[in-house]
């Protein structure tokens, strides 16, 4: 799948906020006044500033709000209503932190909980994709509510947030393993996805059109992929393992935790890219590409 | 309006005969000549280095080697095969996609395309296209502005790829009716699905190429009789005396 | 939720115009739909013969076509140096003066150095009358480098030819066999029929190094090794003739298999043996006495020897019953096993002679004998270029023929059908006209049918009377001319020089041209004085093509939405086995430039030139326009460009006065005209008396012209007593050997010229090229719809080339002919003849062309083979350079190419890629 910059940083960013506010919702990340509008601020800046990167992708946002409509089936949809609700329902929240009102925390909890389900159903666009099988699995929203939990961990400055990093590791060298046999699993080849596998051996003569289209553009991406394993190590070291090291070195302060955060987010850029170069869309097979 | 239909009163679509498919791209073109003069299908950079337009339906041609025999060249049109399971409706947000309870034909509601492209991701089939320079998405619609059109006699109410193919390869009916062409030909050839596993249940058919290359056990022909002992002139006589 | 409410009856058009498509020489009908007065959808007409309602991608594309940037704009003279480009607009006034002060001097004093020659015209029957009123010898179309040996061998063998003369029984064929078929002329029409066999499982075989399209389908694919296809034929015809499998009534009936074989030496031996009245004769069965060949109740006897002299059909038979001709001994040369043909052999003679099939019709023949029923063998076949573009095309076709003829299965039931004007014998054709004399018209037209030497195109000091050496000893039967060799000729001032160059929709700079490369020199060449070696070119296209840089004088052509056409009987039409036919076109929009329609053009020119037949007696034009002349031109009494609607009342057909009400009633009727054939004339039309009544009365020819099929060709056999050494005029000695070969009165095979060479040295490989169903030669790739399909070639190699040489995608190839070298992009292909490789016609343009950018994948990636093809072969032993044609037709031999290849691996682009030509539209942007 073409990795759009606008759907990586949208998935990114907006993850790391939800992240965030969850933390804040459920109170794990306590603070008021500057601190609180720090946070919140931050929290708030993420999610809508991914929000908008969303946008950009629309080919026709001028419809945007008819995006609500559809949440009986469709997880976009949902994720629109999930994101929308979850914004409305902490602003008390945040500005009872602001204001030092005092709300009780509890008045924080649905929100929190409806943050990570944002996350989730952002994963779910793509998890729910049978014609991407890479993606087509459980592993795809661990990693997004993976990330969101940690991006959130580490920018709320929770010691905890290096426990968060490490369990990345495994999550994601699962998710790569499992993903790198999904779309054989799928057991989809140019022989069914034109039926001619009853008659032998298919291979392309010609291809429909020489010009290209918007099929090859989207969904045929193979540039780069030759990179994917050196990629994904980087992931690794930038999400995980070096964010870790600074977080077990360095004493914990803010700045500390910022510099993780950027290294940290660094490394989920990196894994979102891969997320979608590495995805093999099955029409790939009419084209004799994967 | 994402929700599908549980069961739609006709169950409209195409057989294409793939024993039958010369690959001349009359279908492709006719596709875009019908579409484009009314919502329009836009091309970029026509006359350029690197032209692209967007088309609602596209011939391949793939080379298919047997087990046993000389290979052979196939030509495989592909378009909307109108799903039953059709996951390019139900991952629609806005509800523009959907599929007709009428007749099961899967469309897109323009005016209310954000074009967010999800449905063309949902496709196992590469079916839809994102025109670039309207930004909504664009897909066979199965000629729903042709095949009740009161404005067309009735022997053009089908589809525009249908009433150009030169080799009548593409055929049009209500598979619903177990009695109609479309029915009758999926029967009789054996159509079939692609990517049935993928379980989009889609409505068009294929019918594979009939056997080729048959193995000659055909009985040859026996000689009239010894030419080299009788010589010309007893092949003549033997030959003649056939009057 | 439910639905949005969508309008499924939208308002299509305000209105339809049903005209004729041009986007190839098809010629469906089109239902042209207008939105304020703009072409807005076109769809096919179904009421139309030709496409019954469909088209091809071409003509669905015809709206890109139309409003293509690469349309030109107005006259245009060249300003810069030639090729340069480098032009200015001119004024139609100026333009036709200019024209007339080049034309006028050269038909008062030597008519001939005026050469008018043009492409793959559809008004031939008007181009040729105003070449012939102007009196220059030098006139010829497409012909000679597109099939002239498939329309020439089926002339002079069963007076009708394959291309889109003829056609199989569709609805009644069992077994169809393609031999060299990749779309043809009759683009939908086969389509159709193929259609039609795949709905009914009849069963198809195609012969073809090649396996794609009409191919792709067949059930049986035999993969051929091009040029062989004459010893393949052959060989069936042995297997045939050794089981006896032949039809003996057909034949005794139907072809001069009967006729008896002049076994007596001297200058008449081999003739046609004749009695005192000089009529053929044959020996009756009943009487085993002379019998005239067309009497009543005749049954004559093919065994017949009558003073020694022996028939045509035991020569044939023995010939062919040699064990030369055995599949055994063809196999290895054909790459066909010998098995496969004995099978096809064996299939074959099944469906013709066991599951033969009966139509209930009573007929009489010319001989007055009655039949009680049509009988029919369904065995048909096809056959196009593949067969007639090489140099052994003319027998080959011949010998398909031959093999028609002894299944019996020409014209009758389930065979193969010949389309009104056809069948026609060659004496029912012209002879050549070629004697130019200043200020006088020619005394005939230029093309036709010879008999015998004393019709050669030659001057009395034995020269060749025409710039392109048609019906000379090199190419006695050159029926369409030689256009291939117009350049070369003219650039060498052989046999003569000229002056201007007169063209018309032929692409001569690209892809229409042999040797691409040298021609584009020749067309820039001066000689030591700084003239052009040929000095003046006008040239008429409708688009910015690659020839248009190459001409000194540019008359812009309409598009074929805007002017009037006719697609007469005079010329080829658009008839079918059951109906003679004919069609218009008429401008369904105006133009919207400085352009007009040439024909009206050449109108305008013969008038200001004062061509007798242009004039009034009152000195004003004598046609308005060319749609006057469609309507008011009268050929022979009765006779004109259009059989329909004619007389004042428009109720007439095929013979009647001018009406001038006739182009109207064409276009209430849909833009063409239709004259059925009756029920009893359907088949066995060369001997049905009811047929040959019929089109004397539709005005095909002026009596009854019942002939017999030539399985022997007499006027072969005079060619090959000439060259034997008898009679007065005899060819040059290094040209004996070659006509005694090429001249046999029987089908023969011999290898194609250029294998002769190649082989020695080191040309292993056979290159063709193939028409891409939705590209018409080069003036596709400006549609913006179709270039996106087609927007470049590759070489496709099989899968032993494609190994040897260890090739990967996005490889390219060094391909090497004795003519020079390309490097090109390459593919594999696993359906194809291993010694084979190819790729599509014309896809490969110059730079700039066609307003298309200079990066454009059709300028950088694609190719051409024209560049290996030289239009002469190899220097000879004596020096001599012949040209690389059909000995007996001229046809240019595309398909001898051979090839060296090697591979080079990926590169930017093709070679050789040359400057851009300066351009004279603006590029393309916006559709
Ligand atoms: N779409 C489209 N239609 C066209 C044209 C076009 O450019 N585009 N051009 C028109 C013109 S001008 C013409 S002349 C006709 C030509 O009509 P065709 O003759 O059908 O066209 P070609 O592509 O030249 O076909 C040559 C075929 O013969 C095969 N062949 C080559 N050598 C041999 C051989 O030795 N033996 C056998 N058995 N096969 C051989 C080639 O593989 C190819 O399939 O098409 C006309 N129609
Ligand atoms: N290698 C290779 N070369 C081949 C062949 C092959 O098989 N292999 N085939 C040969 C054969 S059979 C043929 S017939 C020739 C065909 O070659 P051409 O007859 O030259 O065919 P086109 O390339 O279509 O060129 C026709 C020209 O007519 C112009 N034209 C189009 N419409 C109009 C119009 O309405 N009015 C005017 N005035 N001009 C118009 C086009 O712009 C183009 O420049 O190619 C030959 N060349
Ligand atoms: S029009 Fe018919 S024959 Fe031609 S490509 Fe389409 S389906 Fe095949
Ligand atoms: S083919 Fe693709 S676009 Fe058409 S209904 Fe099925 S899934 Fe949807
Ligand atoms: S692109 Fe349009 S139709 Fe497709 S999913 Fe998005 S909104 Fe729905
Ligand atoms: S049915 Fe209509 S829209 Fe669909 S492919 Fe055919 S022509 Fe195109
Ligand atoms: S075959 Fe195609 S291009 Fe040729 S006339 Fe017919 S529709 Fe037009
Ligand atoms: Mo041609």
């Amino acid at each position: 799948m073409h990795p759009a910059p606008s759907v990586i940083i949208f998935s990114v960013l907006s993850g790391m906020g939800f992240g965030l506010l969850a933390l804040m919702g459920a109170g794990l990340a306590h603070a008021t006044g500057w601190p609180a509008f720090l946070w919140w601020g931050l929290g708030y800046g993420l999610a809508i500033a991914g929000l908008l990167a969303a946008a950009f992708h629309l080919g026709n946002p001028r419809n945007g709000l008819k995006a609500f409509s559809q949440w009986r089936t469709s997880w976009l949809s949902r994720e629109a209503w999930a994101a929308v609700a979850t914004l409305l329902l902490l602003a008390p929240v945040a500005l009872s932190d602001l204001l030092d009102l005092g709300l009780p925390r509890q008045f924080g909890w649905p929100g929190a909980v409806l943050a990570l389900f944002t996350v989730f159903t952002t994963a779910m666009i793509y998890a729910q994709i049978r014609a991407v099988p890479r993606w087509h699995h459980p592993t795809t929203p661990l990693v997004f509510v993976g990330f969101a939990v940690t991006g959130g961990a580490v920018l709320a400055g929770q010691d905890w947030a290096g426990w968060c990093m490490a369990f990345m590791v495994p999550v994601l060298l699962l998710y790569w393993r499992i993903g790198d046999g999904q779309f054989d699993r799928a057991a989809q080849t140019l022989g069914t996805a034109t039926g001619l596998d009853r008659v032998g051996q298919v291979g392309v003569f010609e291809q429909a059109h020489t010009a290209s289209n918007y099929l090859l553009r989207e969904m045929i991406f193979v540039v780069g992929r030759k990179h994917a394993q050196r990629l994904r190590i980087i992931a690794l070291l930038l999400a995980a393992l070096l964010p870790i090291l600074i977080l077990t070195v360095a004493p914990h302060r803010p700045i500390v935790f910022g510099i993780a955060a950027m290294v940290h987010m660094c490394g989920a850029f990196v894994q979102r890219w891969l997320f979608f170069a590495e995805a093999e869309h099955v029409v790939g097979l009419y084209y004799g590409q994967r | 309006m994402t929700q599908l239909p549980t069961q739609t009163a006709k169950r409209l679509g195409l057989v294409v005969d793939l024993d039958t498919c010369v690959g001349c791209q009359a279908c492709v073109t006719a596709c875009k000549g019908w579409n484009d003069q009314g919502s329009g299908l836009s091309d970029q950079d026509p006359y350029g280095a690197d032209p692209s337009g967007t088309f609602l339906n596209r011939v391949h041609s793939y080379q298919v080697q047997p087990v046993e025999g000389t290979a052979q060249i196939i030509n495989f049109p592909r378009s909307c095969l109108h799903c039953e399971d059709a996951p390019c409706v139900t991952v629609c947000p806005t509800g523009a996609s959907y599929k007709r309870h009428q007749d099961g034909i899967v469309l897109v509601n323009e005016d209310a395309c954000i074009g967010c492209g999800l449905c063309a991701w949902a496709c196992p089939y590469g079916a839809r296209e994102m025109d670039v320079a309207q930004g909504v998405m664009k897909k066979c619609t199965l000629c729903v502005d042709r095949i009740y059109n009161e404005n067309l006699p009735e022997e053009d109410r089908e589809p525009a790829c249908v009433r150009t193919c030169p080799t009548g390869a593409r055929h049009f009916g209500d598979f619903a009716d177990p009695g109609s062409n479309v029915s009758r030909l999926t029967a009789d050839r054996g159509g079939y699905d692609l990517m049935p596993d993928l379980k989009t249940r889609p409505t068009n058919k294929y019918l594979p190429p009939r056997k080729k290359d048959r193995r000659h056990e055909a009985s040859l022909l026996a000689p009239l009789l010894d030419i080299k002992a009788t010589g010309f002139a007893g092949w003549l006589d033997k030959m003649l005396s056939k009057i | 939720m439910n639905a949005p409410i969508l309008n499924t009856s939208p308002v299509i058009s305000d209105e339809v115009r049903k005209t004729t498509c041009y986007m190839c020489a098809c010629r469906c009908g089109i239902n042209v739909h207008l939105r304020e007065g703009r072409v807005s959808y076109i769809e096919g007409n179904r009421d139309h013969p030709v496409n019954k309602g469909v088209l091809c991608a071409k003509g669905a594309s015809g709206i890109m076509q139309i409003h293509a940037p690469s349309r030109l704009r107005a006259p245009l003279r060249r300003v810069g140096p030639r090729g340069s480009g480098a032009f200015e607009e001119i004024s139609w006034d100026e333009a036709l003066d200019l024209a007339v002060s080049w034309m006028k001097p050269l038909r008062e004093t030597a008519p001939e150095k005026l050469a008018f020659f043009t492409g793959r015209d559809q008004s031939q029957s008007f181009t040729g009358w105003w070449a012939q009123a102007f009196g220059t010898p030098n006139y010829a179309a497409h012909g000679g480098f597109c099939s002239v040996n498939m329309a020439a061998a089926g002339i002079y063998t069963i007076g009708g030819a394959f291309w889109e003369f003829g056609a199989p029984d569709w609805e009644r064929t069992k077994l169809f066999v393609m031999f060299g078929v990749a779309e043809d002329h009759d683009s939908n029409p086969i389509k159709i029929g193929l259609g039609k066999l795949k709905a009914r499982g009849a069963r198809v075989i195609g012969v073809n190094p090649v396996r794609t399209g009409y191919n792709a389908i067949a059930d049986d694919w035999y993969g051929i090794t091009p040029g062989t296809d004459g010893l393949l034929i052959l060989s069936l015809i042995h297997c045939l003739l050794v089981a006896g499998k032949v039809d003996l009534t057909y034949l005794a009936q139907f072809t001069n298999a009967p006729l008896l074989v002049n076994a007596a030496e001297g200058p008449e031996k081999g003739l046609i043996l004749k009695n005192a009245e000089s009529q053929p004769f044959v020996i009756d069965r009943r009487t085993g006495q002379p019998a005239p060949w067309d009497g009543k109740g005749v049954e004559p006897d093919l065994g017949a020897v009558y003073q020694g002299h022996r028939t045509v059909f035991q020569h044939m038979a023995e010939r062919y019953l040699s064990p030369d001709h055995a599949p055994e001994a063809v196999a290895a040369r054909c790459g066909i096993p010998a098995a496969r043909i004995h099978a096809l052999a064996a299939e074959l003679a099944d469906v013709a002679f066991n599951q033969s099939i009966e139509i209930q019709q009573e007929w009489t023949d010319f001989r007055g004998n009655h039949h009680a029923s049509m009988p029919g063998r369904p065995v048909s076949f096809h056959a196009m270029r593949g067969i007639s573009a090489h140099s052994n095309g003319f027998q080959t076709a011949r010998a398909l023929h031959l093999l028609q003829i002894i299944l019996g299965t020409v014209e009758v039931p389930g065979g193969f059908r010949l389309k009104p004007p056809y069948p026609k014998p060659v004496d029912a054709h012209p002879t050549p006209h070629f004697t130019a004399a200043p200020g006088k018209p020619l005394s005939g037209p230029h093309l036709g049918y010879v008999r015998g030497p004393e019709q050669l195109a030659l001057k009395e000091d034995g020269t060749p009377a025409r710039i392109d050496k048609a019906f000379t000893w090199e190419n006695p039967f050159s029926a369409h001319g030689l256009m291939h060799m117009l350049i070369p000729n003219a650039h060498a001032g052989d046999p003569y020089r000229i002056d201007t160059l007169f063209l018309y929709m032929a692409n001569m700079a690209w892809n229409s041209s042999m040797n691409t490369s040298r021609v584009l020199q020749m067309l820039t060449d001066k000689d030591e004085d700084g003239e052009y070696v040929i000095p003046r070119i006008i040239y008429s296209d409708a688009y910015a093509s690659e020839m248009v840089a190459y001409a000194d004088l540019i008359l812009p052509d309409t598009t074929y939405m805007e002017r009037h056409d006719c697609i007469s009987l005079l010329d080829r039409p658009i008839s079918e086995p059951d109906a003679a036919g004919d069609s218009i076109r008429w401008p369904v929009t105006e133009p919207d430039r400085d352009v007009r329609a040439f024909q009206t053009v050449l109108l305008d020119l013969g008038h200001r030139l004062g061509l007798a037949p242009m004039v009034a007696a009152d000195g004003s034009p004598r046609y308005k326009d060319y749609a006057d002349y469609i309507q008011n031109h009268i050929r022979r009494p009765g006779v004109g460009p259009l059989i329909g609607f004619r007389g004042a009342a428009g109720d007439e057909q095929g013979r009647g006065d001018a009406n001038p009400d006739q182009i109207a009633a064409y276009i209430r009727n849909g833009g063409f005209y239709q004259a059925h054939v009756p029920p009893e004339a359907a088949f066995y039309k060369p001997w049905n008396a009811a047929y040959q009544d019929w089109a004397v009365k539709t005005s095909f020819y002026e009596s009854p012209q019942p002939y017999l099929f030539s399985i022997w060709s007499e006027p072969m056999r005079k060619f090959q007593l000439a060259a034997e050494g008898h009679g007065p005029i005899q060819p040059p000695t290094h040209l004996r050997a070659r006509l005694k070969q090429a001249m046999d009165p029987l089908p023969i095979w011999y290898p194609p010229y250029g294998d002769l060479e190649a082989k020695g040295w080191g040309y292993p490989v056979h290159a063709l090229t193939q028409r891409p169903m939705d590209m018409y030669h080069s003036w596709g790739s400006q549609n913006a719809w179709l270039r996106q399909i087609r927007g470049k070639n590759y070489l496709y190699l099989p899968t032993r080339l494609w190994q040897e040489n260890a090739f990967k995608a996005g490889d390219y190839a060094r391909v090497i002919s004795p003519n020079g070298g390309i490097t090109v992009p390459v593919a594999h292909m696993a359906a194809l003849n291993e010694n084979t490789v190819w790729t599509w016609n014309a896809i490969g343009k110059r730079k700039a062309a066609w307003a298309l950018a200079e990066g454009a994948a059709e300028a950088t990636e694609g190719f051409l083979l024209n560049h290996l093809i030289s239009e002469l072969l190899p220097e000879k032993s004596d020096g001599l350079r012949y040209s690389n044609s059909d000995p007996v037709t001229g046809q240019a031999a595309w398909f001898d190419l051979r090839v060296r290849i090697e591979n080079v691996g990926p590169k930017p682009q093709s070679e050789p890629s040359f400057p851009p030509i300066p351009r004279v539209v603006p590029k393309g942007t916006a559709r």
